[in-house]
């Protein structure tokens, strides 16, 4: 049981920490900012999903696949494939439909925690 | 007068006779903590933005040198100054404070070199009292140029950190009775551009203005390098000043040993500051709270203080465009 | 003066490399923490809420981005991100963090041109890309059903 417990951490921990590995030597080589890292990862999580090997990464890879922006990638396009079985307009609307509860999130959190703190100036 | 194609001595003598400082609560504890006049505790200062903070730093300073030279607002001429908000409000909002005439002066990190120059030539044309300010502060030039100060980003290699300071001087006509330096010289800088595009990596794309500039005022004012005690430039930060060492010595202008930078001054060891201190107010505070002492205690004679700016925006670096560069060189000296 | 090409490669050559080892180690740890954080939240809620696993899923993602919020709100993310580059970036908490940090920075410019129009200043990318390429992954699913 803990044996079990421990190889599936471990795993998630070294498929997630891969994920932000590969995004650091992007930054390294490349000089690319938070939000062009973001939007590569994202589109590759959408990619794989569209393709049909996400699965098979997620079913190994657990939330080491799922919390690095590729899960946030993969949740729109699996939404938009669901939507595609019932009609144009499902094909265009599940995608944000299958996001809306971590976009809610982010956006009322975002907001009341504006409300609540400052930025401060960094110390060196 | 006009003694070159970029130099000019000022046609009445121009004294600064008095400084005044202020420096951001990391700066007190860099490498000038012995030195510095006044320290903010914390990043805001009781401000509820970063912008108030920094409109307060300078009239704390102005206020501060007007009180140690005994003058009111009405016996200066004209205050000059800039940094590096947007359309410069942290100086013109800091001089709603004062009865003055107010020049607003931009060439971003270079400003205070272009503010004395300035000086000099307004006292040469007439003026009796000039005062001189110039600041920065952390967070208005992250919000500026970079990113939100919580956004978790890393710093590249190259990076540097905006110096939360002012500086201020006074330039006078008049001798003091005291010891007190000169501006005896000025060069105007040029803008160059050798085509560096990384934002991250401003020293790198100043250097060669700095060098231009210290070319320029070395052929055309006849002196070599040894001349000056010291040449200091703004904020070209340690990769920048390697960069103008290197430049300097294969066009055979010189050796660059006396060559040091304010950017490089401020931070002490273990500060988290990259490649050094950056700002239009690096160069103000630096001058002011250690360089101007030194010559007033006769440890310096003979100055050369070049700041230099990269005169980027952001929008400009998004659309893919270079970074200019521009230094001015102001010749400061006890005779 | 030297010319752009020879101070271009002067400047190549003199500039401080990044601590490449240093970096990757840092990244791949904090990624792989944050992830096993993720995944205990995930396993925790499976046992505890009897829900199925697209609600667990979402609300596994919620609590992350609220967990990466909070700690943008009181000013630790920043410096988390500051060691561990991308492993801070990549997870579903850094993008939390690119609508949190905006959002507080413009709080002095108020709530409705401030806060709410600058929220999506780093995130607003993010947002755009992934609406449009998930239109155009149901589009082409949905042609291709129709087709065959």
């Amino acid at each position: 049981m803990i044996l079990e417990l421990m190889g599936k951490y471990g795993r998630v921990f070294l498929c997630g920490g891969l994920v932000c590995l590969i995004g650091q030597l992007l930054i390294n080589k490349t000089k690319m900012t938070s939000a062009r890292i973001l939007v590569t990862f994202l589109l590759a999580g959408v990619i794989l999903e569209a393709v049909g090997v996400f699965e098979y990464i997620e079913e190994f890879a657990l939330a080491g696949a799922t919390i690095p922006i590729t899960g946030f990638g993969k949740s729109l396009a699996a939404g938009a494939i669901e939507g595609a079985r019932i009609g144009l307009f499902e094909a265009c609307t599940y995608g944000m439909r299958a996001v809306a509860g971590g976009l809610t999130a982010a956006i009322v959190f975002g907001f009341v925690f504006a409300l609540l703190f400052r930025s401060k100036s960094k110390t060196a | 007068m006009k003694i070159g194609a970029q130099t000019y001595l000022p046609q009445r003598r121009a004294f600064i006779s008095l400084v005044a400082d202020i420096a951001g609560s990391d700066e007190a504890l860099g490498n000038l903590r012995e030195y510095i006049d006044t320290a903010i505790d914390c990043g805001e200062w009781g401000c509820s933005s970063h912008e108030k903070t920094e409109t307060r730093m300078r009239e704390e300073i102005i206020r501060s040198l007007l009180e140690k030279a005994r003058l009111e607002p009405k016996d200066i001429d004209c205050l000059m100054g800039g940094d590096l908000v947007n359309q410069i409000v942290p100086s013109t909002f800091s001089a709603r404070s004062f009865d003055i005439p107010f020049y607003g002066l931009y060439c971003a990190c270079a400003t205070f070199g272009q503010a004395l120059s300035a000086a000099a030539e307004a006292v040469g044309a007439g003026m009796n009292n000039v005062i001189c300010c110039t600041s920065s502060h952390f967070a208005t030039a992250e919000r500026q140029y970079r990113f939100p100060l919580e956004l978790g980003t890393q710093p590249t290699p190259t990076s540097q950190r905006t110096v939360t300071g002012a500086g201020a001087v006074l330039v006078s006509a008049y001798p003091p009775k005291w010891r007190c330096p000169e501006i005896t010289a000025y060069t105007l800088g040029k803008i160059v551009d050798l085509g560096c595009e990384d934002v991250n990596n401003m020293g790198a794309a100043m250097a060669p203005a700095a060098f231009d500039t210290i070319r320029a005022h070395l052929r055309e004012t006849g002196r070599d390098e040894s001349y000056y005690d010291m040449i200091v430039t703004g904020d070209l930060g340690r990769l920048g000043r390697e960069l103008l060492v290197e430049l300097m010595q294969k066009d055979g202008v010189g050796e660059g040993k006396n060559v040091n930078d304010c950017g490089c001054m401020v931070f002490a060891p273990g500060q988290k500051c990259g490649l050094g201190g950056s700002g239009a107010g690096c160069s103000s505070l630096v001058y002011c709270a250690y360089l101007h002492k030194l010559l007033v205690s006769g440890q310096l004679n003979r100055l050369l203080l070049a700041p230099t700016g990269a005169l980027l925006s952001k929008d400009s670096s998004l659309q893919g465009e270079s970074i200019p560069g521009i230094a001015y060189a102001v010749a400061i000296e006890c005779r | 003066m030297i010319g752009r090409q020879e101070y271009t490669a002067l400047v190549r050559q003199a500039s401080p490399r990044t601590n490449e080892a240093k970096t990757l180690f840092a990244a791949f740890c904090v990624g792989g923490i944050i992830c096993m954080i993720g995944q205990a939240v995930s396993d925790v809620f499976t046992e505890f809420l009897p829900l199925d696993e697209k609600s667990i899923a979402a609300l596994t993602g919620m609590t992350m981005i609220f967990l990466g919020a909070l700690l943008t709100g009181v000013g630790v993310y920043d410096k988390i991100g500051y060691h561990a580059g991308a492993g801070s970036i990549v997870p579903i908490t850094g993008f939390a963090n690119s609508i949190v940090s905006p959002a507080m920075e413009f709080h002095s410019e108020g709530i409705i041109f401030g806060m709410m129009a600058r929220m999506f200043g780093v995130a607003g990318p993010i947002i755009v890309s992934g609406v449009c390429s998930s239109v155009v992954v149901g589009a082409i699913y949905y042609l291709v059903g129709v087709a065959v």
